[in-house]
């Protein structure tokens, strides 16, 4: 019988070990302990870094003890993405290409948060290069769902959402790139956020697709994503992309309620094929979405069905402007500067071979399906014609948080499914993303929010939509919905 | 009729080009911005430094790492832009994707369908107007050092790669297809370096790389209006190396043509020591390049306000000081175009302003002051012009006063009375040279009755006497005159 854990909420840590009434330093033990106590079964990690963990609660405890002020995660244990670089810690998008690679230099979301005074414990599994919806394209071997070992945990952040979802560490950090933070939240039984496209920075986050890709938080409660995400959140001006304006404050939202809020449920993510569903949202999950949408009117919101055709137009878009960025973004492997080099007569043959041996079968797939989109002669066709859809997502979205504050819809199409149930046919794995998709070729926020269980007894997450800078207003409705899951 | 043969410039044909065709040459220049800092991250711009030391995480294309725009980059780019009469446009950077060791990211950041510049022209010496397609900015890439072997990379048992180059910025000018000739081509490099060196955004050196020239050359039946199948050259080094590699190219076309082939569209590169052209990359197996506007960067918005400020900031042209200078100082081409590429043309006008005598400001600034003038002024300048050309200083004096004011300033009589250049009256000339005559009376003899040929060789051996005499005081002119007038009584 495997041990479970709880871990405290990271507002509870923080205030604990910044009032003295708790040390970093047991924190740290405790959080080491329940992780390594799981690794065997579930995988979460690339690498835990126990040693490194313990000095940095050290030296925190002994801020405290010499007065100085501490950050608003002091002592907080985080687990953070292995596609996130790290100074001194290698860092290898669970890919062997990047074998043996340590960076000079950390994103900027790892220093905002060691300058909070959280606490790095390890760099967590996901499938390579964040590619995947269940973890399983990894490298170094799948991660396990927390809840049923023999279930994936959702991907690409597979171990972040894992690690949280065991109860091992409070926060950790993931990347959505069309949904791999949410989809796995939800599978986990986790809150997971995927912020405005340009409230986190990018620096320092290995890219998968630029234009779609977004760090944010796992974490157990409401309270503690919006904690984590104004400390990570914010302009950071070595990211061209980042937007130039004050990070809304986000706690400060939390208890406000959605009395008077007007909120819009999909009806093509509805799972009720009488309003023009697509096909695949089980049954139980469109039963807790519907439940989610009542608890929130039952807390005062006005609540309507909404027909956005482009929202299910999201899929085809994104497997073109997804793998098109990711075929320029991972050119960069080629076995000169770092990680695997592979013998080869010249420079080009080996860049081949390297690549050939480094990465694996899901990164070529989209390799080569990138590639194809952006060749001339089929660019109008692939490329340039995913991007009109995707103007035509943004235009109809906007157009509909006219009337709108927020919008509302099921995370995942199902619950966790079993482990290579799906890995055979890589096109059922990708319409798992069809609900989160919508918000990365937007740039909009959304997060899942845990919503009680499946008819399997797994989590179910439903997903808070919300225009553009709009998490304060997601967050009031993921805190009602988070205390309607409670009772 | 097309704008192509519209510019055709009569007689510009290359004189060993066989009769009835004719050149046509686009030129592709790229021209290192002479910023502080590199395209996209911080590291120095600098040229001759210890490999790979100027780096950084953006520079070496690290996994995560991120651009950010030098705006000091597009600054310069853009007054280019304007400099060259192109439209300045809000503008998008492209990702231009291929593998080569020495492209960090293998790939580019560059400009691709919204550049920066585009639809500007050129006027040569001669008035004839080369049209500009594009002037956008791009990173450029490393450099590869290839050991064993020749040198290339074909053969060599290793490379190295040293990134320090990575990620300066670069300007790309294409030109329209509107050169004739290897002279044309020739003219428009050397204006082209004239205004990127009067705006001051390079250096502008082809020697050193921080101008690099490509042709793309195809010849035509003169008359017709068709572009036919084209060769880009590369790897020339100087404008010698262009006319050369221009000519040489259009012969090779021409020959192929008359002998039933046709060019096949290819790079080729320039071996300037075997004077000749090799095949490079087939176009046909060229790659494609696969572009598609870089996410990691916004679009870069100008404005009519943007546009002012740029008109504003830009110093007058080479070709409108180019008219200026020949108007005040009636000097050759040749010898305007030399004070312009020194950027010494505004020192001329201001010293012929000053009152001097613009012969001798031409001479001096050309022969004396190639280095540059230093602590000289214009009005210092012309004052010892003034005691030239008025007898107080001879030419050798002249110099010597010059490079003092050079060095360290000051006035030009005060240098000459503290160096004993005193004026030489006629009388103390005379004296000396009756003392020389005294001497040598054959040699005298054989001055004022020989030939032409015998005469000029004894006033030459005269004169050496005197500034010997003289100790290099005595005025050439005042010389010459005496002696002439000596003969002649
Ligand atoms: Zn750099």
């Amino acid at each position: 019988m495997t041990e479970s854990f709880q871990t405290p909420s990271a507002t509870s840590i923080a205030a604990g070990v910044r009032d003295g009434s708790q040390s970093a330093a047991d924190v740290i033990d405790a959080a080491i302990g329940a992780v390594e106590a799981r690794e065997g079964e579930l995988n979460a990690y690339n690498l835990v870094l126990a040693d490194d963990a313990r000095t940095a609660a050290a030296a925190i405890d002994q801020k405290i003890a010499a007065g100085e002020t501490v950050g608003p995660l002091a002592g907080v244990p985080v687990a953070i993405k292995d596609n996130m670089c790290t100074t001194g810690v290698a860092t290898t998008c669970s890919s062997k290409i990047l074998e043996g690679w340590v960076p000079p230099y950390s994103a900027t979301v790892v220093e905002r948060l060691a300058a909070a005074g959280a606490v790095m414990v390890g760099k967590t599994n996901l499938d390579e290069f964040a590619m995947g919806s269940s973890t399983e394209n990894s490298a170094f071997g799948p991660s396990k769902n927390p809840h049923d070992i023999t279930k994936v945990p959702g991907g690409s952040s597979g171990g972040s959402a894992a690690t949280v979802g065991a109860g091992a560490v409070p926060v950790s950090l993931g990347s959505d790139t069309g949904g791999s933070i949410r989809q796995p939240a939800s599978l986990c039984g986790v809150v997971g956020v995927k912020p405005t496209y340009g409230m986190v920075s990018r620096y320092g986050l290995i890219a998968f697709a630029s234009s779609l890709d977004q760090i944010g938080p796992f974490t157990t409660t409401v309270a503690d994503a919006a904690l984590v995400l104004e400390v990570i959140g914010g302009h950071d001006p070595r990211d061209s992309t980042s937007i130039p304006e004050p990070m809304p404050n986000l706690t400060e939202a939390l208890g406000k309620g959605v009395d008077g809020l007007r909120i819009g449920i999909i009806s093509e993510l509805s799972g009720d094929p009488s309003l023009g569903s697509v096909e695949g949202i089980a049954p139980d999950v469109a039963a807790r979405a519907a439940a989610a949408a009542a608890a929130l009117e039952a807390a005062g919101a006005s609540i309507e069905h909404v027909s956005i055709p482009s929202s299910v137009h999201g899929l085809p878009a994104y497997y073109l402007i997804a793998p098109a960025e990711a075929s320029s973004n991972l050119a960069r492997y080629d076995g000169v500067r770092y990680g695997l080099r592979s013998d080869g007569p010249n420079a080009l043959a080996m860049n081949a071979a390297s690549r050939t041996e480094g990465f694996g079968e899901e990164v070529k797939r989209r390799i080569m399906l990138g590639t194809y989109a952006l060749t001339s002669g089929y660019y109008d066709a692939y490329y340039g014609q995913a991007q009109k859809v995707r103007t035509l997502m943004i235009d109809e979205f906007n157009a509909h948080y006219q009337n709108f504050d927020l919008l509302l819809s099921p995370t995942s199409p199902t619950t966790a499914f079993e482990l290579d149930a799906k890995t055979a046919d890589p096109m059922t794995m990708y319409v798992n993303d069809v609900c989160t998709i919508p918000s990365n070729l937007t740039g909009q926020p959304a997060m899942s929010v845990p919503f009680g269980v499946g008819d399997d007894g797994m989590p179910v997450g439903v997903q808070v939509l919300a225009p553009m800078m709009g998490e304060a207003t997601m967050f009031r409705a993921a805190a009602v919905l988070e205390e309607a899951a409670r009772v | 009729m097309s704008e192509q043969t519209a510019n055709t410039t009569p007689g510009a044909v290359a004189a060993d080009l066989p009769e009835g065709w004719e050149i046509v040459i686009g030129l592709e220049v790229h021209v290192e911005l002479n910023t502080a800092t590199k395209l996209f991250c911080g590291c120095p711009n600098s040229f001759g430094d210890e490999p790979n030391t100027n780096v950084c995480p953006t520079c070496l294309g690290l996994p995560g790492s991120l651009p950010v725009l030098n705006d000091r980059a597009v600054e310069s780019a853009m007054r280019l832009g304007r400099a060259l009469n192109c439209d300045v446009n809000s503008s998008v950077f492209s990702r231009k994707n291929y593998f080569y060791p020495d492209q960090p990211k293998d790939y580019q950041v560059s400009q691709y369908d919204l550049p920066t510049n585009t639809e500007g022209h050129i006027t040569l010496a001669d008035g004839t107007r080369i049209g500009i397609e594009r002037a956008h900015i791009e990173e450029d890439a490393g450099k590869l050092n290839h050991g064993g072997g020749d040198g290339r990379i074909h053969g060599a048992d290793y490379s190295m790669a040293d990134y320090n180059r990575a990620g300066v910025p670069l300007v790309e000018i294409v030109s329209h297809p509107e050169l004739r000739s290897a002279a044309d081509a020739r003219a428009y490099v050397s204006e082209l370096r004239s205004i990127v060196t009067a705006v001051d955004v390079s250096d502008a050196k082809m020697e050193e790389g921080s101008m690099r020239v490509d042709a793309n050359v195809s010849v035509r039946p003169i008359g017709s209006d068709e572009l036919r199948t084209r060769c880009e050259v590369k790897n020339i080094n100087s404008l010698r190396s262009l006319e050369r590699a221009i000519n040489f190219e259009a012969r090779r076309h021409v020959d192929l043509y008359d002998n039933g082939e046709r060019p096949k569209q290819e790079t080729r590169h320039w071996d300037e020591e075997a004077g000749r052209s090799r095949s490079g990359r087939s176009k046909e197996d060229a790659e494609d390049y696969r572009y598609f506007p870089e996410p990691d960067l916004v679009p870069l918005v100008v404005t009519d306000d943007d546009i002012t400020r740029l008109d504003a900031s830009l110093p007058t042209m080479p070709s409108a000081r180019r008219a200026q200078l020949g108007e005040k100082s009636g000097a050759s081409n040749d010898d305007i175009n030399l004070l312009i590429e020194r950027g010494q043309d505004g020192f001329a006008l201001e010293t012929i302003d000053a009152g001097a005598d613009a012969k001798r400001v031409v001479v001096h600034l050309i022969n004396n002051l190639s280095e540059g003038h230093g602590q000289l002024t214009a009005a210092s300048f012309a004052a010892m012009i003034r005691m030239e050309t008025g007898g107080d200083l001879s030419s050798t004096q002249a110099k010597e006063v010059l490079a003092e004011m050079v060095a360290s300033g000051g006035d030009p009589a005060a240098i000459a009375s503290a160096k004993g250049f005193e004026a030489m009256d006629g009388g103390e000339l005379e004296s000396i040279l009756d003392g020389i005559i005294a001497e040598n009376p054959d040699e005298w003899q054989r001055f004022c009755d020989g030939d032409d040929k015998e005469k000029k060789k004894m006033q030459g051996m005269f004169t050496g006497q005197i500034m010997k005499a003289t100790k290099g005081q005595a005025d050439g002119a005042a010389v010459a005159k005496l002696l002439a007038q000596k003969s002649a009584s």
